[in-house]
């Protein structure tokens, strides 16, 4: 090997994060939080993050793109009482510790008394502390991931004349370490890693050219999707899109694929979360205890399953996060809240400072072919476009693609078409559920039929 | 540009890691020891502070920092990028030599180009987080907010928000570039919440650009953005569903200019192109849309949200026609991109931080002035629908679909604006919509300064711009078929 790439190896291989990293972030995070109390903080919180990464980039066989990362930096909150300040920084250095601190001590005394503001209740921070197996970091190393990289591309290539070239395919590698502690005694650190592969094509005919990419991302390479397997899917799906016909504007049954449900899903949640309930800006206002989606339907948390991506004993305050249901057979049990959002509800934590983890759609899952026989005719969407979801009206309008189905088969591609309804009736008449779950996904869901929606076309 | 700007931001920059103009020459003449065309050190240094207020309180206000090097070495179209959060001389030495693993068996290509030494700035290198007090901050959101509610009693939530950011940077290039730029940004926006008998709609306004904050307090800007607001939200209480199908569309002047961000603009980038893989590719010279349309991309606006004196890769901003009278006439371009296809960078090099490589993007992107009158438009359509406010829009450069979302529409009845409807995606193909620009207005506007365009997980700030136009058939996508 007469390129540099092996020297590389040798200098990043070291770079990966050890059990003492997590103590000496620790050990960090408390020195920040000594200098905000002797600074004048009543209260204060401090994350730490260590982040290393690898990334790799093939095109049209040859690399692309070879990018070492490295990103260091806290973020602090202090108190003063009620009154709150914020800082990050990317400058870890001793020195600039203290800036940082008073930058956040100095905006602490202009923002406003706020009586829900501050730390979390301490008796609501985690104590159990149960190893979830997060970090199964793959070696920083340029050829492996050159190698998955050129044979997503290559099988993309050659899957069929129709693929006209490759716009990349990428390898990544990350590891990453994060410290969180509060002047409550909270301190605590834990490593996590994550591996992805992405292939994106470009498919041409007559007609025109079409894009599709396809994306696998786990704790490490192992559980991934095959090189061959990204390369497949990606050239299918960009083949399956060429040559769009037109489709009449009308009221159809639409299937979510599995990709796009996951959005579905997530739009949801953002309507049952603090923020806007308190800020009484969600259609799904004061809903707990109502129907919010088809009965058929629950989503539920899963945050202890070991090795998965979603994963984590604390949010981002400390609160111990627990498995829960959020909707319960269409019935909504849980806001997501953190401590700020609870207390302005009159409520507690949910743990969900920093998202969901591992939430499942838990429904009578059947295989995809049955789900789109019941369909017989309509719109399978694979890919959306736009911003247009309005979580206040609950208005829904999005730019769509996908493949027009007849007889519950394959008829033929559509673009340029619009999908519009109101948020609440779609997850009310979300009917059928696909078994293509990907469970490697923070958001757990196969492929969703919804059964009338509004398609306009051209 | 003036050398003091450049110079006090490389100062600043450098001396912070103790590092001579000497190392820097030997650090890329290392660098350049293996085979790559072109050796590039960005420093960067930026500073954020921003305040918010909501449910009537300042709740919550932040101050960040980031500080770090990006070095980028180019063989062939090949690249290897590294970058670190510190600027220091043993860290940039470890990040150069990452970057430089890219190359390959070959010769090397270094070239010089012609450095120039002066040349306009477009913005001046103040700090604007200073420029107002953080007490006076507090007060002026605390103002604000009041003064929002008091417009109408049916004004529920009030939120807003000042966001000043100060950045300098420094490029240091194989190719001669020796260039630093101090870049203030500033922007504000109101967002409200209305309600009437149960029902409530938002409304959101902002501006900003690369100036200090106190235009906030001239000719009532702030107030005016929390009427722009609420104003808004209460025209959409009264929206009724949206039609759902292909029919003429007037698009107001100003921000709808996304529009052309979407349908024209990203397919117009250098990397796209260089690739082929834009429905753009090899149509320069072709007629692409409607005689009617020249449209430009122009860095050289004094003091707008997306204007630069310089690129991230030091190359001069410019004014670049895009597309004269209909006709293709050049793509955007960064270096990279540009030299790969034959011609020179454009300004358009742009990178969201040290930790990203640069990439063609645009700056402010906006259609000229037309000779229709703006009523005449309207008049013209017997069917249809007028959007007034968008909130963004993405673009599929591969297929030219792309789409973009209205939160403030009309329909047009017999060339008359009636009854608003409710916000509705719109979609269509790039080239094929761009061909249906059937009238143009004499009443060219800019935005007021809020976009933030993203590509490969990167976001830049961006202007855009148009008078009002009016596009024969697009789909429109509400819920009445």
């Amino acid at each position: 090997m007469t390129t540099t790439l092996v020297d590389v190896n040798e200098d990043t291989a070291q770079t990966v994060h050890t059990p003492d990293d997590e103590a000496k972030l620790s050990e960090f995070v408390s020195r920040i939080l000594e200098v905000a109390k002797s600074g004048g903080a009543t209260a204060a919180e401090v994350t730490a993050g260590d982040d290393i990464g690898l990334d790799v980039k093939m095109r049209e066989g040859d690399i692309d793109t070879v990018e070492f990362s490295r990103d260091r930096g806290f973020d602090i909150t202090v108190y003063r009482g009620n009154r709150r300040g914020n800082a990050s920084t990317t400058d870890t250095r001793e020195e600039s510790i203290q800036e940082a601190v008073d930058a956040a001590l100095a905006i602490a005394e202009h923002t406003e008394e706020d009586s829900f503001s501050g730390l979390a209740d301490p008796d609501l921070l985690a104590v159990n502390f149960p190893d979830l197996d997060l970090y199964r970091c793959d070696p920083m190393d340029v050829e492996q991931l050159k190698d998955a990289a050129q044979t997503a591309e290559s099988t993309a290539l050659e899957f069929d004349k129709k693929i006209y070239r490759s716009d990349g395919a990428r390898a990544s590698v990350s590891s990453n370490c994060v410290a969180y502690g509060n002047s409550l005694g909270f301190l605590d650190a834990y490593r996590s890693s994550s591996s992805s592969l992405y292939a994106d094509v470009i498919a041409k005919s007559s007609n025109g050219m079409q894009r599709a990419a396809w994306f696998t991302m786990a704790r490490q390479r192992s559980e991934l999707d095959t090189p061959e397997c990204v390369g497949t899917k990606a050239a299918e799906h960009a083949i399956r899109k060429l040559d769009p016909r037109p489709i009449s504007t009308g009221e159809y049954p639409v299937l979510f694929d599995q990709t796009v449900a996951m959005g579905l899903i997530l739009h949801l949640l953002n309507a049952l979360s603090g923020r806007p309930q308190y800020l009484r800006s969600t259609y799904l206002l004061d809903s707990l205890e109502k129907q919010v989606t088809s009965s058929e339907v629950s989503l539920k948390e899963y945050p202890f399953i070991p090795g998965a991506m979603g994963s984590r004993a604390y949010d981002s305050e400390g609160v111990a996060t627990s498995e829960k249901y959020i909707v319960e057979n269409g019935m909504a049990k849980n806001y997501l809240l953190s401590s700020y959002s609870g207390r302005k509800l009159g409520m507690q934590s949910t743990g969900n400072a920093s998202g969901v983890c591992n939430l499942t759609v838990e429904a009578q899952t059947i295989p995809l072919t049955d789900v789109l026989k019941q369909m017989d005719r309509g719109l399978v969407v694979t890919s959306l476009m736009g911003q247009g979801v309005n979580i206040l009206t609950g208005d829904y309008s999005r730019g769509a693609s996908g493949y027009w189905m007849e007889n519950g088969e394959y008829a033929h591609a559509v673009d340029e078409l619009t999908v519009a309804a109101k948020l609440d009736d779609m997850y009310k008449n979300m009917i059928a559920f696909g078994d293509d779950v990907e469970t490697r996904r923070n958001i757990r869901t196969g492929s969703i039929l919804i059964s009338n929606m509004t398609v306009a076309a051209l | 540009m003036t050398e003091t700007i450049s110079n006090s931001a490389k100062q600043d920059l450098l001396t912070a890691g103790d590092i001579s103009d000497g190392q820097l020459e030997t650090m890329m003449s290392r660098m350049m020891s293996r085979e790559i065309d072109r050796g590039e050190l960005f420093f960067q240094s930026r500073r954020n502070e921003s305040w918010s207020l909501e449910q009537g309180i300042v709740k919550s206000a932040g101050f960040s920092v980031s500080r770090g090097i990006g070095a980028r070495a180019i063989s062939g179209e090949k690249s290897g990028f590294a970058y670190a959060d510190d600027i220091q001389l043993d860290v940039l030495e470890q990040t150069s030599s990452a970057a430089r693993s890219i190359a390959r068996v070959g010769s090397s290509h270094s070239t010089n180009v012609p450095v120039e030494r002066q040349f306009p700035e477009f913005y001046q290198g103040i700090d604007p987080i200073v420029s107002v007090s953080k007490d006076e901050k507090v007060k002026l959101l605390s103002r604000i907010d009041k003064f929002a509610r008091s417009l109408d009693p049916r004004v529920k939530e009030v939120s807003v928000s000042i966001n000043a950011n100060h950045e300098s940077t420094y490029i240091y290039s194989s190719d001669g570039t020796d260039h630093g730029d101090v870049r203030p940004l500033v922007r504000f926006g109101v967002s409200v919440v209305v309600e009437q008998n149960g029902r409530r709609e938002n409304g959101n306004a902002g501006g900003g650009g690369r100036h200090d904050l106190s235009w906030l307090y001239e000719n009532e800007t702030a107030e005016n953005f929390a009427r722009e607001a609420v104003r808004q939200a209460l025209v959409n209480l009264d929206a009724v569903d949206a039609p759902a199908g292909p029919m003429p569309v007037v698009l107001g002047p100003g921000w709808p200019g996304v529009l052309l961000h979407e349908a024209v603009g990203h397919g117009l980038e250098g990397d796209f192109n260089r690739k082929g893989t834009s429905t753009f590719s090899n149509r320069i010279g072709e007629l692409v849309a409607s005689p009617l349309c020249t449209i430009v991309d122009d860095a050289t606006i004094p003091n707008r949200r997306g204007s630069l004196t310089i690129d991230d890769e030091g190359t001069p901003g410019q004014r670049t026609v895009l597309i004269e009278n209909g006709v293709l006439r050049g793509y955007m371009q960064d270096k990279l991109n540009a030299k790969l296809m034959g011609v020179a960078s454009t300004g358009n090099g742009r990178r969201e931080s040290y930790a990203h490589q640069p990439l063609p993007r645009m700056t402010n992107t906006f259609m000229l002035a037309g000779n229709s009158d703006p009523e005449e438009i309207v008049k013209s359509v017997d069917r249809g629908v007028y959007a007034k406010t968008f909130g963004g829009g993405q673009v599929d450069i591969t297929s030219g679909q792309f789409v973009f979302s209205a939160t403030e529409a009309y329909l047009i009845e017999n060339g008359k604006i009636t009854v608003p409807v409710k916000g509705a995606t719109l979609i269509g193909n790039g080239p094929e919509i761009m061909t249906r620009v059937s009238m143009v207005g004499n009443d060219l506007e800019l935005d007021l300064g809020v976009g933030v365009c993203g590509k490969e997980g990167q976001g830049v700030p961006v202007g855009v711009g148009q008078p009002t136009l009016k596009i024969d058939q697009i789909t429109v996508g509400g819920t009445q078929a």
